[in-house]
């Protein structure tokens, strides 16, 4: 009972936060109100005995993502953009199919069927602990997807800066 | 106890808030943010599923889906600077030079 | 035997020789393209060599090597086969392809292509081994299309000379008729033994005997009938009658090509395959027998025209057509081994002859020995193993050719076959033949006074350095090519000379290696024959060669006039003979020009203008038309494709729930 309530409250809460997050007129309040729905969000993986996750939902949404959005943002005229209207004239439309897409994606939920569980049970991982089950796994059986995620931060970071680039004159 | 039900509603939830978001608003960083916060949809799910079937599979599928996160906010913020840049704007129904 | 890396190597290394002069030819390698080239061919033959080692110790190597095809119980690998017959062809096609190499370095020097052409011979050698060292049909087939695929590219090596572009469409589309004929036998043994590995196939011919298919309507043997659809893949590769036209034109290509590919290797490909097959040709006499009587023919044919010929190139191109007909001859009497003999020291005398012609050629710039003459004092090295391959070619005894023509030779006189009298017969013609015409190539050549005064004046240079006073000014501007030419000459001189003497028949004391080599593979057949009468058929057929020998002196080198005025009086017969016997002019009015009326009336016209021009530019119009409808809704606003990606997944999603 105590359990549900506890998810009732953070379901709630992420789906309010959601709702703000993208209604919002001013960036920058949606920035702050995903800032905190990022520990919502954390603190769900932690219901989730996901502790190494959560941690880095933190440390990589709230501390870097976010403080990357904040920057953008603050390049925009807020004054301007407090001026004028923050949904596009297709938004209604945009509004229809995201409502038949949760509407059709929620009836399928009742089909799922799950697999037959794994080995790794919540007694296994607790007395391993968390992060070491993690590491085993990402550095023996994943350990070429690990080296292309890392492939891909290095892309993504020349990326970045060349796109960011001022052109230098000359 | 919380059935793996629940988690995949509220995970669905947030990615068509996330989709909505991502189709209506004007702002080009808000539409980012709208695809960051279905990224976070997936990974309640991906998380959830996780441990409900008691395979770590589903949290380093999360694990790579936030380094992509990382990468594509990068990437896409760098865009949004460029652009900025160039047409002085951060709006999207102000591009219209695809248009035909 | 475990397969060793270097049998693994004897193909592979061409190959990588050819990938580096593809990718970095044009960039890196360019002039110094021989070196890849060269090094990796000689790899090749160091292999080789040790694969011989291997299989005189009495290994064979049956090992697959990499599963290339699986569907069903259809199964093909790449895989490696060496037994006697196949060390025989590798230390053949590697040792040529080793010297042929190093002369190319030479004669090639300058040329815009350079690379390219190491690159097609590297490519060519692959293919080749691919070809001989294969353990299934299907890998020789790839080698057999690969070589004729280099050849094509070999011949039309200088493209922009319209008829060696021509020359190369001659030989790629009249090898397609004789291939033809053998993908259809390598299907029937397909069908007949749900396998295409020669370890499967050979050691149960004997289920075809006896069994009788039904072939375009006609109910014929089945053993018959593959042996002569493999005989056609046979024909058309090694030039035999009626598809022997491509090889004299094939002579367009540079003159290591045609050492290499038109007399030493790809060439006897066909000769290969007939004593690699023979299991499946000794079951029916009729196959035989045809292969007995086309080689027999083409002997004796092409070395009629080659009396005539003028061109140094094509006087050696048809002999090489000839020398393959006894092959085949020797092969159609049973006598595998004995044509294995002959196309091994073949490949070392008559890659000798083309290379030295091309030494020639190199110094005086022409092709036809009307023109020459007297190069003797020029070129001392060209003309003496110029000489000691036409001896070899004549089959003057002690040389290489004498051995493995007198075995022939013998062959056909001794065998149990039926026609085996008569090919005989026509064997020893060709014995006289022979020596005939090479050496009047020689005299006309190498004797005499030079006839290219005017030649050389018209060409401008040359003239120019001479002294006025010099009668024979211009002869002077003919040297001895350069010693990267000269000495893989020598070592093929040496192979002319000496390379059958492992083959030396009992009879003369020998103890006949080569065929004793050979017998697990291709058997020994029967011979029927005293000692006396093994005495007196060599002494016709050597005789007869001197006589050859001693009538082109006498024609060409005491009574110069006498052969025109012979040409004059017998002018039909000389006509013919010169003109190839009109096969080229029969089939162009008998095959060409009804397929050119046919395409051009029939396909050209009707189905081409009507009905596939009109699937052609209406299909594109109704598309177009449709995408002028469809173009309206890509708007190029970022929202309206975000909306209907959500649409897209909103649909598919809601389809799977409707259709589960």
């Amino acid at each position: 009972m105590i359990q549900q309530a506890f998810f009732g409250y953070f379901a709630f809460a992420i789906t309010v936060l959601s709702l703000l997050v993208i209604t919002r007129k001013n960036p920058i309040h949606s920035v702050a109100w995903m800032l905190l729905l990022f520990f919502h969000i954390a603190s769900l993986y932690l219901f989730l005995n996901a502790e190494f996750l959560a941690a880095v939902q933190v440390i990589v949404y709230a501390g870097a993502i976010l403080v990357l959005f904040l920057f953008a943002v603050l390049l925009v005229n807020i004054r301007e953009e407090m001026k004028i209207g923050r949904f596009i004239g297709a938004g209604a439309t945009g509004f229809a199919f995201a409502a038949a897409l949760l509407v059709v994606v929620l009836m399928s939920i009742r089909s799922f069927v799950a697999a037959p569980p794994g080995i790794y049970t919540v007694d296994l991982i607790k007395q391993e602990t968390h992060t070491v089950v993690l590491g085993k796994i990402l550095y023996t059986e994943f350990l070429y997807p690990f080296e292309v995620a890392s492939l891909i931060l290095l892309v993504a970071i020349i990326g970045a800066i060349v796109l960011a680039k001022r052109r230098l004159k000359g | 106890m919380v059935p793996l039900s629940w988690y995949m509603a509220l995970s669905i939830i947030v990615f068509s808030i996330g989709v909505f978001g991502f189709l209506s608003r004007r702002n080009i960083i808000l539409m980012f943010m709208s695809i960051e916060l279905m990224l976070n949809a997936v990974n309640i799910n991906l998380i959830a599923m996780s441990h409900y079937l008691q395979d770590m599979r589903g949290q380093i599928l999360a694990f790579f889906v936030i380094a992509v996160a990382a990468a594509e906010a990068a990437i896409g913020l760098a865009i949004v600077i460029a652009l900025f840049r160039n047409k002085a704007t951060a709006h999207v129904d102000d591009m219209k030079e695809m248009q035909g | 035997m475990e397969l060793q890396f270097y049998h693994i190597l004897i193909p592979f290394l061409p190959l990588a020789g050819f990938i580096i002069n593809l990718l970095l030819g044009k960039e890196v390698t360019r002039y110094k393209a021989h070196w890849p080239a060269v090094l990796s061919v000689a790899g090749s033959w160091v292999c080789s060599l040790f694969a011989l080692r291997d299989v005189m110790a009495g290994k064979i190597i049956n090992a697959d090597l990499y599963s290339w095809i699986v569907s069903g119980t259809f199964k093909v690998s790449v895989g490696f086969l060496i037994d006697p017959l196949t060390a025989v062809m590798l230390i053949v096609v590697t040792t040529c392809a080793t010297l042929i190499h190093i002369y190319a370095i030479g004669y090639m020097h300058g040329d815009t292509g350079y690379y390219r052409f190491f690159a097609y011979m590297n490519l060519f050698t692959f293919c080749m081994l691919m070809l001989v060292i294969g353990n299934n049909f299907l890998q020789l087939y790839f080698g057999w299309e690969g070589v004729g695929l280099c050849s094509y590219f070999l011949i039309g090596y200088y493209f922009n000379k319209k008829s060696a572009a021509d020359a190369g469409k001659k030989a790629f589309i009249v090898n397609r008729f004789g291939d033809f004929g053998f993908g259809i036998g390598v299907f029937m043994i397909f069908l007949t033994f749900g396998t295409l590995h020669y370890s499967d196939v050979f050691p149960n011919v004997s289920v075809m005997i006896g069994q009788r298919v039904n072939f375009l309507g006609w109910n014929v043997d089945l053993p018959t009938l593959v042996a002569l659809l493999l005989f056609c893949g046979s024909i058309g590769k090694s030039a035999q009658i009626p598809l022997h036209v491509w090889l004299p034109d094939a002579m367009e290509g540079p003159t290591p090509v045609s050492a290499l590919i038109h007399a030493a290797t790809m060439v006897t490909a066909g000769v290969f395959l007939v004593a690699r097959c023979s299991p499946i040709f000794n079951l029916s006499e009729v196959a035989m027998n045809t292969v007995a009587i086309v080689g027999a023919t083409t002997a004796l044919f092409a070395a009629t025209i080659a009396i005539t010929q003028n061109d140094i190139k094509r006087i050696i191109a048809y002999s090489t057509c000839s020398h393959l007909g006894l092959m085949f001859l020797a092969c159609g009497v049973g006598a595998y081994a004995a044509g294995i003999f002959h196309l091994y020291t073949h490949a070392f005398f008559k890659a000798l002859l083309f290379l030295a012609a091309g030494s020639v050629i190199h110094a005086v710039h022409t092709n036809d020995i009307q023109e020459m003459g007297g190069l003797k004092k020029y070129m001392p090295i060209t003309y003496a193993v110029f000489i000691l391959a036409a001896l070899s070619a004549a089959g003057v005894p002690g040389f290489s050719g004498f051995f493995s023509k007198d075995e022939i030779i013998w062959s056909a006189y001794a065998s149990h076959s039926s026609v085996g009298k008569l090919v005989w017969l026509m064997g020893t013609a060709v014995a006289f033949l022979t020596p005939f015409y090479t050496f009047r190539l020689i005299f006309l050549t190498f004797h005499g006074t030079n006839r290219a005064v005017h030649h050389a004046e018209q060409d401008g240079h040359g003239a120019s350095h001479g002294s006025g006073h010099d009668t024979h000014h211009g002869e002077h501007r003919f040297h001895e090519s350069p010693k990267i030419m000269t000495v893989p000459l020598m070592f093929l001189a040496a192979g002319a000379v000496a390379a059958g003497w492992i083959g030396i028949p009992p009879i003369l004391g020998g103890g006949a290696h080569f065929a004793e080599f050979l017998k697990p593979v291709v058997g020994h057949p029967e011979f029927h024959g005293t000692h006396a009468e093994e005495w007196a058929v060599m002494g016709l057929s050597t005789t007869i060669a001197l006589i050859g020998i001693a009538l082109a002196a006498f024609l060409y080198l005491r009574k110069t006039d006498l052969p025109d005025r012979i040409a004059k009086t017998f002018k039909g017969l000389y006509n013919i003979l010169y003109n190839k016997y009109y096969i080229d002019e029969l089939y162009h009015y008998t095959i060409i020009k009804p397929t050119m009326w046919i395409a051009s009336n029939i396909l050209v016209a009707i189905t081409d203008a009507k009905i596939i021009e009109g699937i052609v530019n209406g299909v594109p119009g109704a598309i177009g038309r449709f995408s002028q409808s469809l173009r309206k809704i890509q708007t190029g606003l970022v929202e309206h494709y975000g909306i209907f990606m959500a649409a897209g997944a909103v649909f598919i999603i809601a389809l799977v729930l409707l259709l589960r």
